[in-house]
């Protein structure tokens, strides 16, 4: 590497120590997974974090770890709006957390569960559940005049079939949120 | 054993021996310990005062201060001195009474949601759920307050567990999982930084108050003098570095000297310790420095590149890293002479831009020579408070401090009534200092109360008010950038700080004569019990140099 204090440039010297300087917006989705202790108020500290340094959560999802005494938060946040760097620094201040992890999108498998309530009338009910076959969903409850469906994917999949749906008549749509869990053996 | 008296084992555990604070109905149990807890407790007239006096406490002592308030108002009444400690790192622990636990969440009387409020704001804090709890998540919060970067925290007790009768086991083992400070600064990184220092040829030291808070002076004058680098430091670092020292170029930022700012402008390495890049450092972010690298050296992971992106990060504390980064140095060949140039050009800035101001002709006090003058008075000794404007500025100009915590202000937040409160809590913590908070006329109003508790109290703290009538440096900026038009900063001639002083029991004194003043200002401090000096200065002086907000450092005016 140069030699660092020549004078005469602002310069940074190189993508690395720029990633290691922090401050880089890297322009994609960050999935999250953050252990946090199971205590009162810790979900409150990190949407008050997020919201009192400007940082936008996406999606959120809380849950239970096969460990009683840790949850944990999946969440998303747009890499092209907040320095990713500074999230997660401010994140590891909180006391309640314990780890977290930038998933690396390759290595890493997500799931959003999502449920489509569609206005049907007559012929429209049997293409409603043709779309749900080639998209893998379920169709969970039917009415006189309104199906609900339901899929897991990648939020790409949820938001393709929620494309589709939409001709006929979307009622309401509920989305969890994305959970993601890392390839391989390791722990995520 | 009481919960309560469980806390006060707690606190001399921890070595607690002073705490201030204002019983109310919710701690009413915890003030019931103190009777015989066997820990001096200070009365205060409001929990501001309080909370500002563990403040004082903390940072002139370098130990953990200690604020109680009841619950409801009491808490709300301490969110200004939390929010204050965190922004300026100051490890405080407040213990809140709340309501009883069937109450919660029901509008009880006096029921504020402590937690809820006072989030944002603190390093961490704990609601008490459990009365066996209690033990432990104070010596956590204890622990958590005074390592890393420091802060404050927060220990809320209803009211019901805190009668409870608990098996007291005393705690030593606090573990935290989620919280490991990074301490001890990664050798590599430092080892870089020796180099880049070493072939900087216009290098300056930025250091701030995390030298202070690691007790790092000694360590950052070996490195500065190994090698003639230049230091300037924040409002928040005074006397981190000897003001007489040669290498010593004056304060940084808004109202620093040109010699300071200039440098920085012109670095072409600039390396921060224990300092954040503050907008009254940088103003203009993207013209900040515009030729340095950065060397970033601070305890807090999250600071490095927050606002300036850093080329070589070294997160630890500040002592480990000045320590090793001082014996990397010496392994390095150094030519000093390199600097020779750089230091002919800061000695041009010194000479032609020395701190100035037009003497009076009239006889009347200029606010800048009650600063000399009581510099004289206390010969450069004495701990000094400030609250927050036109005086704290001229106080950091021109008291010129040569150690670390004789310098006491409210930095981050800039709270007026900080100073009077906290001269307080910084003569209970230092009682053979002589203690002097430098105030306006405006910001001392603000927690006067507390001049009883200082007289109730014996604690002889020297109260010098910059009386201008004016809230001034707001009168500055209307003057400066909105057209001379004053609106609501004549505070005219109240109240009478003589009169006021007598009521309170304190000794009132008042000055109007630039002649004399050193003599006076000896006199009235040496005069036992607390003592306030009413000091009329000429009313319209404004604080300079300046860097106009959000203008470059090279566009200072004054």
């Amino acid at each position: 590497m140069k030699a660092v204090g020549e004078p005469g440039t602002k310069e940074l010297l190189s993508l690395e120590e720029l990633e290691a300087a922090g401050g880089l917006r890297t322009g994609r989705k960050h999935v999250l997974s953050i252990l946090v202790e199971d205590k009162p108020g810790v979900l409150t500290r990190i949407a008050g974090l997020f919201a009192r340094r400007g940082f936008n959560i996406d999606t959120l999802t809380v849950g239970p770890t096969d460990d009683l005494s840790i949850s944990r938060i999946t969440l998303t946040v747009d890499g092209a709006l907040h320095p990713i760097d500074q999230v997660t620094k401010q994140l590891h201040k909180l006391i309640n957390v314990l780890k977290i992890r930038d998933l690396e999108p390759n290595d890493t498998v997500t799931r959003e569960l999502a449920m489509f309530k569609v206005a049907v009338e007559g012929t429209q009910r049997a293409e409603v559940m043709q779309v749900c076959e080639i998209f893998r969903g379920k169709v969970v409850d039917v009415g006189r005049r309104s199906i609900i469906l339901e899929i897991t994917g990648t939020t790409d999949k949820v938001a393709a079939f929620e494309a589709m749906l939409r001709p006929f008549g979307l009622i309401e749509m509920m989305r969890t949120g994305e959970i993601a869990i890392s390839r391989g053996r390791g722990e995520t | 054993m009481r919960a309560v008296d469980a806390v006060m084992e707690c606190l001399k555990a921890e070595g607690v021996d002073v705490v201030f604070g204002l019983p109310g109905g919710a701690n009413l149990p915890t003030y019931d310990a103190f009777v015989d807890g066997g820990i001096r407790h200070i009365l205060v007239r409001h929990e501001a005062g309080g909370g500002h006096a563990a403040e004082g406490y903390a940072k002139a002592t370098g130990r953990v201060g200690v604020s109680l308030g009841t619950s409801g108002p009491g808490a709300t009444n301490l969110v200004t001195p939390i929010v204050d400690a965190m922004m300026d790192s100051v490890p405080v622990v407040f213990i809140t009474g709340q309501v009883r636990t069937e109450l919660l969440g029901t509008d009880g009387f006096q029921e504020a949601d402590t937690m809820g409020i006072t989030m944002p704001a603190v390093k961490h804090s704990w609601m008490i759920q459990h009365p066996d709890e209690i033990p432990r998540s104070l010596h956590e919060a204890f622990h958590v307050a005074r390592t890393g970067r420091p802060g404050p925290v927060v220990v809320d007790i209803p009211q019901d567990l805190s009668r409870a009768d608990i098996d007291y086991q005393p705690v030593t083992d606090v573990k935290l999982p989620g919280y490991q400070p990074t301490t001890e600064g990664n050798t590599k990184q430092i080892r870089q930084a020796a180099k880049a220092l070493a072939s900087a040829r216009r290098p300056v030291l930025y250091v701030g108050g995390g030298v202070v808070n690691a007790g790092a002076s000694a360590q950052l004058r070996e490195l500065a003098t190994l090698d003639r680098f230049p230091v300037t430091c924040t409002l928040m670092a005074l006397g981190a570095f000897p003001a007489p020292h040669p290498q010593w170029l004056g304060m940084l930022g808004m109202h620093g000297t040109r010699a300071a700012n200039y440098a920085i402008d012109e670095a072409d390495l600039i390396c921060c310790i224990g300092a954040r890049f503050d907008d009254r450092i940088t103003g203009k972010l993207s013209e900040f420095a515009p030729r340095a690298k950065f060397i970033h050296i601070d305890v807090d992971p999250a600071e490095i590149s927050k606002n300036v992106p850093v080329h070589i990060p070294v997160v630890g504390d500040a002592r480990n890293v000045l320590t090793k980064l001082v014996a990397e140095y010496r392994a390095l060949e150094i030519d000093s002479s390199r600097l020779d140039t750089w230091w002919e050009r800061i000695e041009g800035w010194r000479a032609k831009h020395p701190l100035r101001y037009d003497e009076a002709t009239n006889g009347e006090i200029k606010p800048q020579y009650l600063v000399q003058a009581l510099y004289e008075a206390t010969d450069g000794e004495a701990i000094v408070t400030t609250d927050v404007g036109q005086h704290q500025m001229w106080a950091a100009q021109y008291y010129h401090f040569d150690e670390p915590r004789k310098w006491i202000n409210s930095g981050g937040l800039g709270t007026m009534g900080f100073g009077l409160p906290a001269a307080m809590g910084a003569k209970v913590g230092c009682p053979d200092a002589t203690v002097v908070c430098l105030a306006g006329d405006g910001s001392v109003q603000m927690n006067m109360q507390e001049l009883a508790t200082c007289t109730q109290e014996g604690i002889d703290i020297k109260v010098v008010i910059m009386n201008n009538g004016y809230l001034g440096m707001v009168r500055q900026w209307q003057e400066l950038f909105w057209d001379h038009r004053y609106s609501q900063v004549d505070m005219g001639d109240f109240p009478d700080f003589v009169k006021l002083a007598e009521a309170y029991g304190a000794t009132g004194v008042r000055l109007t004569q630039s002649a004399g003043l050193i003599e006076a200002l000896r006199e009235a401090i040496a005069t036992p019990g607390p003592v306030m000096v009413d000091v009329r200065v000429c009313r319209e002086e404004n604080v300079y140099p300046m860097i106009a907000p959000g203008q470059a450092a090279r566009d200072m005016v004054g």
